[in-house]
């Protein structure tokens, strides 16, 4: 049987294996990002446009008649031009490639800016299609961001491309 | 070069000088913390001899506790939260402290296993023979972390909104998911029931895979140790069921995507990855842990010591009796039909699975050093160090022991070192493992003038063999055979068990020994002398 003293040493350093068991398992609390800060988020996913081509009528007439669609589409994807913009002044710029072997795949960008809660003018401008300057959706909008909040910056073309959630 | 490195072999490249000195210094720390802990648990209830065995019986902890959490599970994702949440509220008495046990015996099993996987480093426990073992355990690290994390995301509070964003978010880095899974979690919306029911099925097959995986993992050792002892089992689970009343697990705000989950009291066991992300970054963490499995699986290939000549069967000497298959830690002898012996078997041993620890040779009745021959020849022996070599070296020392009270002290190269012990009036033979000692070694030095013997090997849970002191302990005990015969006292045998480290404390307990059987304390008489009538062959 057990000595007394072993015992007390036995309870003294279980009690140490549930405190240390007990103490990190919930703490330190983590603090991901200070108080008084808010987070945006630019996330998309979206497919590059296609810089396609009118086959002649001579074309055309060389090919197989069950292959003779009037427009010539390579596989590959453009890439796509993306710049945010806070306040008027430049936070973030950048092309994205498309994906796949074929470069035939969506383009996707996943970024986060914390900024102190407050109110911003932001403005999003994209382009998607690089044969073409300039951009072909602007979207522009005056936020209060709280602590905390997360404002996602996201494109659809369902939900008239460009937008604020 | 440093001064504490010059003793190593000059032919190894300096980083794995470093790595052994850096192995044998965890060694000494780990038998002394474990030294410590045995004045207080005694080796069979010291928890750290068992650690193995421990995160064995919490898993089943985790199993038992999981399933009655799955069966109030609501996978939609409002039900998700509140069914948990429920068993916490309404139903503390039962599901709450189920579910209290489920979270700690999860962080318990985590740094069990992790300590587990150090100490058998530590104790240079993962090349040669146990390379299996070893490579076997790396998986189970993963499978346990995806398990643990995947378990936070059901709950689908705050931290599993904070964990399953960071995930995403690490695993959106490597190259084959394109960037994309973190944009599951964007928004309230785009989150559907059907995530749930994915995720509830993850947290059930990893957990299988990994005791899948554990099934493989001690798959090559026989007895395994699967359970500690009764009361470490007690003990652990008393102190998870104070943590679920002082501590009840309990659930975060529900998951709001729309709201950076903050201010977290995180469970650091489990989740310590996402910190590490935060203030790294994604590169540094998957460098760090790709890193890290790589090398773990590696270790074991660099260079170590030449793998040793493993144990012959010698088919003459060999009468099936099968105690060798008996006692083999490894599972390396078979027994099948012998060649030239109708109606008897033989051992045959596996060179994939034997170990070299001689735990057989000490085990074969053949072994005994009262057989007449000039070459003792045994039914399974070590070429490394043959019984015959065994009885050579004893009988020498024998020969020139003086002094008024003599002594035989038998222990194992692989714990503290005897030959030091030597001297006039002591005889000191080392084995590959105090295991190998066939019982009636005892007997016939006894028998042969000695007035005491000393047999040491390692602290339980310390064999570098795994059961090599066990199987001693009973053979000396009469408990196990070859058993030590009654005619010898056992007041004339002293078992020392001491770890590597403590030598002094044996010498100590020779000399004091020495002692009474100087001073006549032990009252029993020496066995019959005998003398071997040596028959010399042609
Ligand atoms: C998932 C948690 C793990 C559990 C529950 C576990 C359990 C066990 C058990 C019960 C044994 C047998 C002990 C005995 O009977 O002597 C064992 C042996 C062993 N384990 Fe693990 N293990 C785990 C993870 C690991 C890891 C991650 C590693 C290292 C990469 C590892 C390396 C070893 C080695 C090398 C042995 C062989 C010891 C010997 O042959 O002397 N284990 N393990
Ligand atoms: S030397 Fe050890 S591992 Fe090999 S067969 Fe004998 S008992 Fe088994
Ligand atoms: S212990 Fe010896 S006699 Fe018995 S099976 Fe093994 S080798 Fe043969």
């Amino acid at each position: 049987m057990a000595k007394p003293a072993a015992i007390v040493g036995q309870i003294i350093l279980y009690s140490a294996f549930a405190a240390f068991i007990g103490y990190f398992a919930t703490a330190p609390t983590y603090k991901q990002i200070p108080d008084d800060v808010a987070l945006i988020k630019l996330s998309m996913s979206h497919l590059g446009g296609r810089e396609c081509r009118k086959r002649t009528a001579e074309e055309l007439a060389k090919l197989p008649p069950n292959m003779r669609a009037p427009l010539e589409c390579p596989r590959g994807r453009s890439d796509i031009k993306l710049v945010l913009e806070l306040d008027g002044k430049p936070m973030f710029e950048t092309v994205m490639h498309p994906t796949g072997l074929s470069k035939d795949g969506v383009s996707t960008v996943y970024k986060r800016f914390e900024v102190k809660a407050g109110d911003y003018q932001i403005s999003v401008k994209m382009n998607d299609n690089l044969v073409n300057p300039g951009f072909n959706y602007v979207k522009e909008a005056q936020v209060t961001l709280k602590p905390a909040q997360v404002l996602v910056i996201d494109f659809n073309p369902d939900k008239g491309g460009l937008f604020f959630q | 070069m440093a001064k504490w490195l010059t003793g190593a072999s000059v032919t190894e490249p300096p980083d794995v000088i470093l790595l052994s000195s850096l192995r044998g210094n965890a060694q000494t720390l780990f038998e002394r913390i474990e030294n410590f802990f045995d004045a207080f648990f005694g080796g069979t209830d010291n928890p750290l001899r068992h650690l193995g065995a421990l995160g064995l019986y919490f898993l089943w902890i985790l199993v038992a506790t999981g399933l009655y959490l799955y069966t109030v599970l609501d996978t939609g994702i409002e039900g998700v939260y509140n069914s948990i949440g429920y068993l916490s509220r309404e139903q503390w008495y039962l599901g709450g402290i189920l579910r209290s046990l489920h979270r700690y015996a999860s962080d318990a099993f985590v740094l069990v296993m992790m300590l587990h996987l150090v100490r058998e480093w530590a104790y240079g426990r993962y090349y040669g023979f146990r390379l299996y073992s070893w490579v076997t355990g790396v998986p189970l690290i993963w499978l346990a972390y995806v398990s643990g994390i995947g378990g936070y995301w059901i709950v689908w509070d705050r931290m599993a909104q904070f964990s399953a964003i960071a995930t995403t978010e690490l695993l959106d880095w490597l190259p084959f998911f394109n960037g994309a899974t973190a944009r599951n979690f964007l928004a309230p919306d785009t989150i559907n029931d059907r995530f749930f029911t994915v995720l509830v099925f993850i947290h059930l097959i990893v957990p299988l895979l990994l005791l899948l995986g554990l099934w493989a993992h001690v798959n090559r050792i026989s007895r395994v140790d699967f359970l500690p002892s009764r009361r470490v089992m007690l003990a652990t689970l008393i102190s998870f069921l104070a943590l679920a009343l002082i501590r009840p697990a309990l659930s975060e705000a529900p998951a709001n995507l729309a709201l950076v989950a903050t201010d977290l009291p995180l469970d650091w066991f489990i989740l310590f990855i996402h910190p590490l992300a935060d203030i790294t970054s994604p590169a540094a963490v998957w460098t760090l842990v790709f890193g890290a499995t790589i090398l773990l699986f590696a270790l074991p290939f660099l260079p170590h010591p030449k793998a040793q000549p493993i144990a012959v069967v010698d088919a003459a000497n060999c009468n099936g009796c099968s105690r060798c298959h008996a006692d083999c830690p490894y599972e390396a002898i078979t027994m099948t039909i012998h060649p030239d012996k109708p109606g008897h078997k033989i051992a045959v041993v596996d060179p994939d699975l034997c170990a070299s620890c001689g735990i057989c040779a000490g085990a074969c009745p053949s072994s005994t050093p009262f057989r007449s021959q000039e070459k003792l020849v045994t039914g399974i022996d070590m070429p490394q160090q043959p019984v015959d070599v065994m009885r050579q070296q004893l009988e020498a020392q024998l020969a020139k022991l003086g002094g008024a009270t003599k002594l035989v002290v038998f222990g194992c190269d692989q714990g503290v070192d005897v030959r030091g012990l030597a001297a006039a009036d002591t005889a000191a033979i080392s084995l590959i493992c105090t295991g190998m000692l066939p019982p009636s070694f005892i007997e016939y030095a006894l028998r042969s003038g000695v007035d005491g013997i000393v047999v040491t090997g390692c602290r339980e849970g310390g064999c570098d063999f795994r059961l090599g002191m066990e199987w001693t302990q009973e053979r000396l005990a009469h408990q196990r055979e070859p058993h030590l015969r009654n005619l010898v006292p056992q007041d004339r045998l002293r078992l020392v068990y001491a770890s590597r480290s403590e030598g002094e404390q044996l010498a100590a307990m020779v000399k004091e020994f020495k002692t009474q059987l100087a001073t006549r304390l032990v009252t029993s008489n020496r066995p019959p002398a005998y003398s071997r009538r040596k028959i010399h062959h042609g």
